[in-house]
């Protein structure tokens, strides 16, 4: 980032010391102790001193609220370019400092647009990728051309000075340059306006994947010029065309390239976790930089390999370097987003390359609004025949005024030749002033006209509390609706490429750790959750050691230790209610109560799953809680569905089961097929109790990295007296045969979808909390389906898999297993005869001891002796992995 | 018997749902379809994965069913589905007399107020709401708050003083909300 002014101002600096310098030379001949040495130094030091003065603004704009909460940062951000342009024209008597376009594109850009990359909402962004590419390639190329040849109409018809001397290519070079939508604008100005996060993603996305069209056009047009228009021929627009496809596709193909390499290495990065976040950084900065020496679309390499990589590269490296990945990619996307607002402004201040014309500007200013506009409308036009949701008026508005131009038009404009290009000045002027026109003028408009046209925002305000809960409940009713028409048309396309990358890429750039943790339900919502990963890492503490301690409660929900565990963590919740802004509208003890209420409400009711998805901030890490919502959502309903089925099977479990539980249940069981003989007597006597153990996760954030896998253990019992709290031992060789279920593959797992090959059965659960949720969930899932399943589905079907299943467990589960002694290499299925004696030693952490019993982690990775093989009625089903493999 | 059952819903179904939508929603409906007999149970709900993530999805694959019922054919799941079709602009000044369609305003309240009243008595009570409220809350709250949430909730929509929210009063509360919008899918044109 070595601005064009700094040597200039470094010569004439040292120039001026020059006199000290040679007293210090002298003086340093004499005692060789101290020596001036600003040469050295003075680079890397003015550049640091732009970023510490960059980032003190930010401190100053931001001590006040008011001021930010009106103007964005990035037009304060200019305006401060300007004052300091100014101060160092006024000082210097010449502009220094420029925002030199080699600087720009080589430093100050990719960090934002890996930023964006990276933590692009993928999901929505693929949800919408038809729109954002129509708006991004057919929005830009209208734009150029449009733009060019109108201005180049206002030239012919006499209008502009005639100093400016350019033809009709001239004009389409600059159209192409001053069309394009600037992602650090859109960005810099969207994430303060807070719209919808469809709105968002499409104009986010379009500015992002214009690059290409942009790059091309303004090569193409460039050369054109170059050549003169008269050397131009019919072959030349054909190659045009050509290297478009060339561009934008070979961009993203050495994207997808080194998103793959990165991947790959990440894969083998076990020992030496520390240059983690150095892998992810050097490799998308050389995906760009590749990008760049072959004249491809570099801002397209980048993204993509932001996107494609992430989800490998989280699952493969560990919490600390993904926290760092994200807090170092955050820090320098936003210094570079600084920097170049604040060197834009200084740019401004630089007159020498003005050239004024009134008419090129106004053109210019009103041709892009003008085209924009249409261009978005005729797009929206073709486009809502095809869209679910259609973009409605206000939606075309904001993205018609949302347009906003940057420093990447302002760069490109600096790039070109001024003896090729003859009105290079006029151009530069213009579009200095459309950049700062779209970032100051429309980005401080575009706030009130959001807030004006009531566009649908991310966030607002809930008067009462019955709307709160109720609006809650009907997004949550159209989530389920949703999911229940299968609304997501392009679900099965999505579905297609999740097998394949579950066959193969995972496979390979995954470790396997990692990879066994992800299959089947898992890969529905796993790019939901991959973004919130590491904030969920990151305030997991508190949270799940909550979500454990809740667990003893399991079985019944209103047993004491519930209430003082709630009794415990209300403290928290209700320090946490008091916030600043709550205090200060409090009025009345009533509205008081109401505030802490709303907040309460607001803070820990469960986001519906579509809608949840906030839009992409740099600046902010939100702490997402999807992930934990997700598995706690999930535990309740399997809990209940569970209840449920268990009362509907035998009354056992009255006294702990709901009483609207139960009422369905026995609706449910009426109806039920009565059960087939295959069905194992004891399965109709025995509640499956799926036990989610999430020890892992809590202590993962307790200690500090614990990179060994663990086993999580599902227990499958035969006795009721468990559920029913009877603390006998003796009673519990109640199960009359020493039967094993393994929540092995029925029906089910053959016709559903999701369910995938029996293979997959064995659990493996690393103590990488991020990858241990879906486990919890999807193995619960399975073995509560086919629970049910094996009830519930008529005999005739049943018996083959069934049987099957009985007579040869081990061996389904366990196909390449060579011998069955050691209990940590594979899951198996052992009959400890001292369960209770072993499970009371070896789980401490719970102080009832029937609770003990079912929540018994059993950590045989860890205590493998503690098991011994026996034909105990009781019977066990453990899922484990070796500690080291 | 597609095209039968399409026919079908063209002349029983009250709203212009269109062709393509039935048949669209048919083919959704055999792939949920798993016993291949015509209806749904409640496990072919149970199996739709992110029902499972939803804290309601239980209740809303119970108001698929109808009273006692314990299988839905394609003809009721449409009509419950209709709740959710957005209300056209057409539609809101043609045909004031005829009996209400399945996606006005109140109707879609209906569905949203059946979710809650479990016993069927056309009121909300204490402990109704504090089921739901504990669906959808994070384990992090006690029950004593949920329970000041509840009384508090109810409080506020109480207007005759019975410690329930009739269907009256939830309508009454919900006035200002654009349910419209907020209960529509966009999809059931």
């Amino acid at each position: 980032m070595v601005m064009q002014g700094d040597r200039g101002r470094c010569c004439r600096g040292t120039g001026a010391i020059q006199g000290p310098h040679g007293d210090a030379g002298g003086l340093g001949q004499v005692l060789g102790l101290l020596r001036w040495q600003w040469q050295e130094v003075q680079v890397p030091c003015l550049v640091a001193a732009w970023i510490l003065v960059a980032s003190l603004a930010k401190i100053v704009f931001h001590l006040s609220r008011k001021v930010t909460s009106i103007v964005p940062e990035s037009c304060l951000l200019i305006l401060l370019g300007l004052g300091l342009g100014g101060i160092v024209l006024a000082v210097a008597k010449k502009a220094e400092y420029q925002l030199e376009p080699n600087m720009f594109f080589l430093f100050l850009l990719p960090p934002i647009v890996l930023d964006s990359g990276y933590f692009m909402p993928s999901r929505l962004f693929f949800d919408n990728i038809g729109a954002i590419l129509t708006y991004a390639v057919v929005g830009t190329l209208w734009n150029s051309f449009a733009t060019g040849v109108a201005l180049w109409g206002l030239h012919r018809a006499g209008l502009m000075d005639p100093g400016v001397k350019a033809g009709l290519m001239d004009f389409l070079l600059f159209g192409s340059l001053i069309s394009a939508v600037d992602p650090v604008a859109v960005l810099a100005v969207f994430e303060e306006v807070h719209v919808n996060e469809t709105l968002f993603i499409i104009v986010f996305g379009e500015s992002l994947l214009n690059d290409a069209v942009t790059v091309v056009l303004y090569k193409v047009f460039n050369s054109f010029v170059e050549l003169g228009p008269a050397h131009i021929h019919a072959t030349d627009y054909v190659k045009g065309v050509v290297s478009f496809f060339l561009v934008s596709l070979g961009g993203t193909a050495v994207g997808l390239l080194f998103a793959f390499l990165l991947a790959l290495i990440t894969r083998f990065t076990k020992r030496v976790r520390i240059i983690e976040p150095l892998f992810v950084f050097l490799l998308a900065y050389v995906a760009y930089l590749a990008a760049e020496m072959v004249s491809l679309s570099s801002i397209l390499a980048v993204t993509f390999c932001g996107i494609c990589c992430k989800k490998y590269v989280e699952a493969n490296i560990s919490q600390k370097s993904r926290t760092t990945v994200k807090y170092t990619m955050k820090t320098l996307a936003s210094s570079s987003e600084t920097i170049i607002f604040m060197f834009l402004g200084i740019s401004a201040v630089d007159t020498s390359k003005w050239a004024w014309d009134t008419t090129l500007v106004l053109g210019t200013l009103l041709f892009i609004l003008l085209f924009r506009a249409v261009g978005v409308v005729l797009q929206t036009c073709v486009l809502n025949r095809f869209r679910l949701i259609p973009l409605d008026r206000i939606d075309q508005v904001v993205m018609s005024y949302g347009g906003l131009r940057g420093a990447v038009a302002f760069a490109l404009v600096i790039l070109l030749d001024g003896a090729k290009v003859k009105a290079k000045d006029y151009f530069v002027a213009t579009t200095i002033v459309v950049v700062f026109f779209t970032v100051i003028v429309q980005g401080l408009t575009i706030k009130p006209l959001v807030t004006w046209l009531k566009v649908k925002r991310s966030d607002h305000h809930k008067p009462t509390l019955n709307e709160e809960l109720h609006e809650h409940a009907f997004d949550h009713i159209l989530a389920a609706v949703e999911d229940i028409v299968g609304h997501h048309g392009y679900h099965y396309w999505r579905d297609k490429w999740e097998q394949f990358d579950k066959k193969y890429l995972s496979q390979l750039l995954m470790r396997k750790s990692a990879y066994r943790l992800r299959d089947e339900i898992w890969d529905v919502y796993y790019k939901l959750n991959i973004r919130d990963a590491i904030s969920f890492v990151d305030q997991g503490g508190h949270v799940l050691s909550a979500a454990k301690l809740a667990l003893p409660s399991m079985p019944s929900r209103t047993s004491m230790s519930e209430s003082s565990v709630t009794n415990l963590l209300r403290e928290s919740g209700s320090g946490a209610c008091l916030d600043l802004q709550v205090i200060d509208t409090v009025r009345s003890r009533r509205d008081k109560e109401d505030a802490v209420m709303h907040h309460v409400l607001r803070g820990s009711l469960y986001k519906p799953r579509r809608r949840y998805k906030a839009s992409y901030s740099r600046h902010f890490i939100s702490p997402d809680k999807q992930e934990r919502q997700d598995k706690e959502i999930f535990r309740q309903n399997m809990k209940r569905r569970l209840e449920t089925f268990k009362s509907t099977k035998h009354n056992v479990c009255s006294s702990k089961s709901k009483a609207r539980l139960k009422e369905k249940g026995r609706k449910k069981a009426t109806h039920r097929v009565p059960h087939p003989p295959t069905i194992p007597p004891y399965l109709a006597a025995a509640p499956v109790l799926v036990m989610v153990s999430s020890d892992e996760e809590e202590s993962n954030s307790s200690e500090t990295e614990r990179e060994d896998d663990e086993g999580i253990v599902f227990i499958a019992r035969a006795t009721d007296e468990v559920l029913q709290g009877k603390k006998t031992p003796g009673s519990l060789d109640v199960c009359p045969s020493p039967c094993i279920i393994p929540p092995s593959p029925t029906l089910a797992e053959k016709e559903l979808p999701w369910k995938g090959d029996q293979a997959d059965l064995a659990v493996y659960v690393s103590s990488e909390t991020t990858k241990i949720v879906p486990v919890d969930m999807q193995k619960a899932w399975n073995q509560s389906i086919s629970s049910l399943e094996s009830i519930a589905s008529p005999p005739g079907i049943e018996t083959g898999p069934q049987h099957k299943r009985f007579t040869c467990p081990v061996l389904e589960e366990q196909p390449q297993s060579a011998s069955q002694v050691t209990p940590e290499q594979r899951s198996c299925f052992q009959f400890p005869s001292h369960v209770s004696k072993s499970s009371r030693s070896q789980s401490d952490s719970s102080p009832d001891g029937t609770e003990q019993q079912e929540l018994q982690p059993l950590m045989a990775a860890e205590e493998p002796n503690r098991i011994v093989p026996s034909t105990e009625p009781r019977w066990l089903i453990q899922f484990n992995r070796a500690s080291h493999l | 018997m597609d095209m039968l059952i399409c026919v079908f819903c063209f002349v029983f179904f009250p709203p212009p749902v269109s062709h393509s939508q039935i048949t669209r929603l048919y083919s959704r409906f055999t792939s949920l379809d798993k016993g291949e007999n015509g209806t749904l149970s409640r496990e072919d709900f149970q199996r739709i994965p992110e029902l499972a993530i939803n804290p309601l999805g239980d209740r809303i694959i119970n108001a698929f069913f109808p009273e006692g019922e314990d299988q839905v054919n394609f003809r009721g799941f449409m009509r419950t589905l209709a709740h959710f079709r957005p209300i056209e602009d057409n539609e809101k000044s043609k045909d004031q007399n005829g009996p209400e369609p399945l996606n006005s305003r109140s109707n879609k309240l209906h569905f949203a107020f059946r979710l809650y009243d479990l016993d069927k008595d056309d009121k909300i009570s204490r402990d109704e709401l504090l089921q739901v409220l504990r669906m959808m809350v994070g384990v992090n709250i006690s029950d004593e708050q949920l329970g000041s949430i509840a009384d508090r909730t109810i409080q506020e929509a109480d207007q005759d003083g019975d410690s329930a929210i009739s269907f009256a009063e939830f309508v009454k509360v919900l006035e200002k909300v654009d349910v419209e919008q907020k209960m529509s899918i966009r999809f059931l044109h």
